[in-house]
């Protein structure tokens, strides 16, 4: 079965994922959200939505990290099903 | 201080961290009050430099390095960091030894950082600092077994309780050896030829030592802007080489991009695995709690204007206290030179230039303190990135960063500490945007003109039942001051300084208790670099405007005649038809003038031009006001002001940028001329204008 592509703003607060990839974005915002720990394989939760509904907070590898939703358009995730 | 011979034998020990891991309450407790604050060549990143005495008396200079996420640069501040760990700074020697601070609640991310800083073969001991949150949120660490991992010392610590603070001395005290483990991460194999190939050539063509080689090897092969950046450092068949390996990795269908990063955090992974145990509860932790109100779709708005409130309420009423205290010292001072000198311009000079000059700086410093202090408190306590999550989406509609809201928020205050907040902004071109509009926003210092126009000319009239009429138009000239700020900004982002919408990736640290001695230091450092900045200038710049007010002398003249035919008199009349349409007449001139060194001058000058005797005492004083009210225009029998020329008047000083310390600060800041005269000529032309059009239909209004 195919999946299809979601990516890390399209999920609902409380809804954890797995990363897959960094896909689109300039080189500096992906180095960025590489080092800061969005690697492939990692867990990320996302927590909430700014009051204006941008940007967003995701829980990554034990710590809180905002990015804005075009940011977040950028990275690509699968529906974690194990959780 | 000492002299130069015994800073070179001194150890030279440089202190790096994760933002928010307390690298710096570790350096205060490290250092004690020994510190002190200067900047790195070429650049306006602050370099904070301590000393640290052991048991045993003898000393070592710490360095603190800005805090960073890697030693891939992004910020200015992250480039220094690296640069310094690499020996490439001028008047900077390569540490001996580096202490990093890892963030003992937050491990994976923060060994990112130290895995490339082992890679460095630098000495390295590692503080393993909030160990009490760790063991709080359930996290076990073995510290033997992570200090086997890694091959360095650790040390736990808690910084803001001081604790582990001498097993940290002592163990940075012994001469440390490097990582005793070679790099333990694993890259892809097709990665590891080329990078070793790589680095064979970078040793042999560029005499680069092994671990230094081993790096550029890495970044050249993997980060997406080395080669363009610096390819004048490279020999051209290396930068050729390079260019080959990108094409193989490429074809071999390899993320050349992530793949370092990625080979880095399946170690830590390893590591992490083999070194903690978590029991971490599931739930909320008392931080979400808090967050759940701070970042509430309504609350979360209500309470962060609440904040700002209190703050600027209180920098306004508590710094008023000791600025007039500093104030009534200068006067006093300058009364007991009067008594103590022979009459004659030296004391003139003295008492006018010197001391009212040295007066003008030193009276802001009381809300210059204020505002450190509570952005310090905003800062330590975990708010502050919370005031720009909350504030991106406003940011972001003009093309800037969340991260601008602050630096234009303290503007209100003092354009000066805005423009030095801006140093947390990552792109220069956003940052330079914020500096230029940053002192639009209406500072204090205009809130004495405003305040004797609107009591001299706005009717006392009730608005709409509660509304007063001169409160109103004060909150209609600090509402012209934002939308000016955040409509150029837009502008500028558009044309000048066009650059892609700034990234907002920023690191929400848990909420925590401040530590006072952290946020009193800072506090301190700041506003000192504040009067070194700006101090000088000022004084400079005073002392040219008495000389200009004060000569040519005249025999027996009243201090009105005199300013009149001074210099300053003089230019004001010169200067008068360039002004006229905006409906000034030659004793605003004279204000305008006086009004360069900063804005509330424009009061005192008013009250010489009127015969006020103690100027001073002018801005409360009711006989100002009347002599306003009641001048006339000798040539047309018309009021001179009206309450169309105050208006007018105020829009005027809402634009127009008429601070040297702003100038002064702005080129400190940019480390040059350009930006601050520019900031000059299109402040100058958007007020004239502006004041133009509201002047001519005020007109109209007026005749209809």
């Amino acid at each position: 079965m195919i999946m299809p592509k979601v990516t890390l703003n399209a999920l609902i607060p409380g809804e954890r994922c797995v990363i897959e990839r960094i896909e689109s974005g300039t080189m500096s915002v992906r180095q960025r959200l590489l080092e800061m720990g969005l690697t492939k394989g990692t867990n990320v939760e996302l927590i909430r939505f700014a009051p204006m509904g941008d940007p967003i907070e995701i829980s990554v590898r034990g710590y809180r990290l905002s990015l804005r939703r075009v940011e977040a358009e950028s990275v690509i995730v699968s529906k974690n099903s194990h959780q | 201080m000492n002299s130069l011979k015994t800073e070179i034998k001194l150890r030279h020990i440089a202190i790096i961290g994760n933002p928010n891991a307390g690298k710096t309450t570790l350096f205060n407790a490290l250092t004690g009050m020994r510190q002190k604050v200067g900047n790195y060549p070429g650049v306006t990143v602050e370099k904070k430099e301590g000393r640290i005495i052991f048991e045993d008396g003898s000393e070592a200079i710490l360095l603190d390095l800005p805090g960073t996420y890697s030693l891939t640069a992004n910020s200015p501040d992250e480039k220094i960091a690296t640069d310094v760990l690499l020996g490439r700074v001028d008047h900077t020697p390569l540490p001996e030894l580096v202490v990093c601070v890892v963030d003992a609640s937050n491990l994976e991310r923060n060994l990112y950082l130290i895995s490339q800083i082992i890679d460095n073969r630098l000495p390295v001991v590692v503080a393993l600092n909030m160990f009490d949150v760790a063991e709080r949120d359930g996290l076990k660490i073995d510290i033997q077994k992570l200090s086997a991992e890694l091959g360095v010392k650790v040390i736990p610590t808690v910084g803001s309780k001081s604790l582990g603070i001498e097993e940290l001395k002592a163990a940075i005290a012994g001469h440390v050896e490097p990582s005793s483990r070679s790099r333990q991460w694993i890259l892809p194999a097709p990665v590891q030829e080329e990078c070793d190939e790589l680095k064979g050539l970078l040793q042999q063509m560029h005499r680069l030592p092994e671990p230094i080689a081993f790096h550029e090897a890495i970044v050249l092969l993997t980060s997406p802007s080395a080669l363009s950046e610096h390819n004048d450092r490279y020999a051209p068949g290396l930068i050729e080489h390079v260019k080959r390996d990108h094409q193989k990795l490429d074809l071999l269908g390899i993320d050349r991009h992530s793949v370092v990063v990625e080979s880095r955090y399946e170690w830590i992974k390893r590591v992490c695995s083999a070194a903690t145990v978590s029991h971490r509860r599931r739930g909320m932790s008392a931080s979400d709690k808090i967050d759940q109100i701070l970042t509430h779709r309504v609350w979360g708005f209500v309470i962060f204007i609440g904040l700002m409130t209190i703050m600027f309420q209180s920098i306004f009423s508590w710094a008023n206290v000791p600025m007039e205290l500093l104030g009534d010292g200068f006067n006093w001072v300058g009364a007991q030179v009067y008594a103590l000198m022979p009459a004659g311009d030296l004391r003139d000079l003295i008492i006018n230039g010197a001391i009212g000059g040295a007066g003008a700086v030193v009276t802001f410093f009381p809300q210059i303190i204020f505002l450190f202090l509570f952005i310090g408190f905003l800062e330590d306590t975990g708010y502050m990135a919370r005031a720009a999550f909350i504030m991106d989406r406003l940011m972001s509609k003009v093309g800037l960063h969340g991260k601008s809201f602050i630096p234009l928020l303290s503007s209100f205050a003092c354009a000066i500490p805005g423009i030095m907040a801006t140093r947390t902004i990552e792109s220069r071109k956003d940052r330079l945007v914020t500096m230029l509009v940053a002192p639009l926003v209406s500072c204090s210092a205009r809130l004495p003109v405003y305040a004797l126009m609107i009591a001299a000319f706005i009717p006392r009239k009730t608005v709409l039942g509660i509304f007063s009429l001169p409160g109103l138009t004060l909150v209609a000239m600090y509402l012209l001051g934002l939308t000016a700020a955040l409509s150029m900004a837009w502008v500028f982002k558009k044309t000048l300084l066009k650059s892609e919408a700034p990234a907002f990736i920023m690191e929400l640290p848990p909420y925590k208790m401040p530590s006072f001695k952290s946020v009193l230091l800072h506090m301190w450092e700041r506003s000192l670099l504040f009067l070194k900045r700006a101090g000088t200038i000022i004084l400079g710049v005073s002392i040219v405007l008495w000389f200009l007010a004060t000569y040519p002398k005249l025999e027996h003249a009243s201090p009105s005649e005199q300013l009149n035919q001074s210099f300053a008199g003089r230019a004001g009349h010169l200067i008068e038809p360039i002004i006229k349409p905006l409906g000034f007449d030659w004793k605003i001139g004279i204000g305008l003038i006086g009004s360069i060194l900063q804005r509330e001058v424009f009061v005192s000058t008013m009250g010489t031009i009127y015969n006020i005797k103690d100027a001073k005492q002018a801005r409360g004083n009711v006989s100002l006001r009347q002599h306003l009210q009641q001048d006339v225009d000798p040539v047309s029998g018309l009021p001179t002001f009206t309450a169309l020329t105050a208006i007018c008047l105020m829009v005027y000083y809402v634009l127009a940028m008429q601070c040297m310390s702003t100038v002064a600060v702005v080129r400190r800041e940019t480390n040059g001329w350009k930006w601050p005269l520019f900031q000059i000529g299109y402040m100058t032309a958007l007020a004239y204008s502006v004041t133009f059009i509201i002047y001519r239909i005020g007109l109209v209004l007026a005749e209809g």
